[in-house]
């Protein structure tokens, strides 16, 4: 059997080192030996699939999930997930969450003294169309404060999560807010080398996904990694 | 135009919030072939401590070695109640637990079929990017002939290899150890 196209490995310095000594819950997690280099197998170029009737169709918006609507600044982020090939990866799950408007998270490890709003939870999570869009209405959250050095706060920003096709494309990522002034000095922003990689992690104003008297658009496209080309293609 | 992939960030401590509603611990629903076996481990850290806000994900054939995905295209058949994926949060200890059953063996790229074994992914707060290993299986005489086995250093194959429990049947003992002396062999993937 002809080996299998694997997926294109990242280009150096576009993701983060595990070690990060700014970021100080690197410096005992992170592995000190060098990985193992893996070529794809079957294995990795195969991974799990979300069927339409495992998704709730109301979890894409965070804003009408309980009796009441969320306090804070209504939002619509959506954007489309694309491969490094500019192909769009369609029916992937994308799971999201974020702190509420208050910047505080609902979860009991969250000691952060900001209330929390009996409206919203702050989970999400849709599957791409069939051009690889996805579309989420929310709330902007708001800055916290957290351990990793005196008076660190963090910047507004959701999590993201995505599997896209195989084993190998699977992501986890932040987006940000774009003219965030705690974003030059978030060591989990900066701890990518590459500029223009951590700088994508911003999310862009969009008035075509604004609605107008309702609620500001961000956009924010991703990328996952990209199949090496197929012996047909060659 | 090639475009490049986005940066990974960390998953941060609050995952629960936004990833419990794929949790899956159990991945064998009843009537799913093969050998069933529960796996239990912990995640440790450079100081030994157990790692309390680490997530595992899962992946893994059926008893047939065979992917419940498009492009696996073996002539082998899927299992309705088999999927393959588990996640899950670690515990207060670092402690986590999947029941699954033993994979069957899937193709590799030299052309000879793999060992049994389950691809793992680790996200924690500290891990600003997810973490690759792999599960084998004790006394499985084709670990010897394993395809991402011979790739790795003898001295530390013991790391991807389960230990069956001398107290409860069924039951495989495999640690993840972040960082160390004895740290878990993690694959570039």
């Amino acid at each position: 059997m002809a080996s299998l196209p694997g997926y294109r490995r990242p280009y150096p310095g576009t993701q983060p080192d595990y070690l990060h000594p700014p970021y100080i819950s690197s410096l005992k997690r992170a592995p000190s030996k060098p990985l193992v280099y893996l070529p794809h197998t079957l294995s990795e170029v195969t991974g799990p699939t979300f069927h339409a009737s495992a998704v709730d169709v109301k979890a894409c918006d965070l804003t009408r999930q309980h009796s009441g609507e969320p306090l804070g600044e209504r939002i619509v982020v959506s954007g489309r997930v694309l491969d490094e090939n500019a192909r769009p990866v369609p029916h992937t799950l994308v799971e999201v969450w974020q702190a509420n408007a208050a910047g505080r998270y609902q979860h009991k490890v969250d000691q952060h003294d900001a209330p929390l709003d009996p409206n919203f939870t702050g989970a999400g999570h849709t599957l791409t169309d069939e051009k690889g869009q996805y579309r989420f209405v929310t709330i902007r959250p708001g800055a916290y404060p957290w351990k990793n050095h005196q008076n660190a706060w963090r910047p507004a920003h959701v999590h993201f999560s995505l599997f896209g096709p195989a084993f190998a494309t699977r992501l986890v990522t932040q987006m940000y807010f774009p003219g965030d002034p705690l974003l030059p000095v978030d060591p989990i922003f900066n701890c990518t080398a590459d500029e223009k990689a951590r700088n994508r992690l911003v999310s862009l104003l969009d008035w075509e996904t604004t609605v107008p008297e309702h609620a500001l658009g961000y956009k924010f496209d991703i990328i996952l990694g990209g199949r090496e080309s197929t012996p047909w293609e060659k | 135009m090639n475009r490049q992939a986005t940066t990974s960030q960390t998953v941060g401590p609050f995952f629960q919030v936004g990833l419990s509603r794929f949790y899956v611990h159990d991945l064998a629903g009843p009537g799913v072939s093969g050998q069933r076996v529960e796996i239990v481990g912990r995640v440790l850290d450079g100081d030994g401590q157990g790692v309390p806000d680490a997530m595992i994900e899962i992946w893994q054939a059926n008893a047939h070695g065979k992917y419940a995905h498009p492009d696996d295209r073996q002539e082998k058949s899927t299992e309705p109640g088999f999927q393959g994926y588990g996640r899950t949060p670690t515990e207060e200890d670092g402690l986590f637990r999947f029941k699954t059953i033993k994979p069957g063996q899937v193709l590799g790229p030299d052309g000879k079929l793999q060992a049994p074994h389950i691809v793992v992914s680790v996200f924690a707060r500290g891990l600003l990017r997810r973490l690759v290993t792999r599960i084998y299986f004790p006394d499985d005489a084709a670990n010897s002939e394993d395809y991402a086995l011979s790739l790795v250093e003898p001295s530390r194959l013991h790391t991807l290899i389960a230990k069956k429990s001398s107290k409860h049947d069924g039951v495989m003992e495999w640690n993840i150890v972040l960082q160390g002396p004895d740290e878990t062999v993690f694959f570039d993937c």
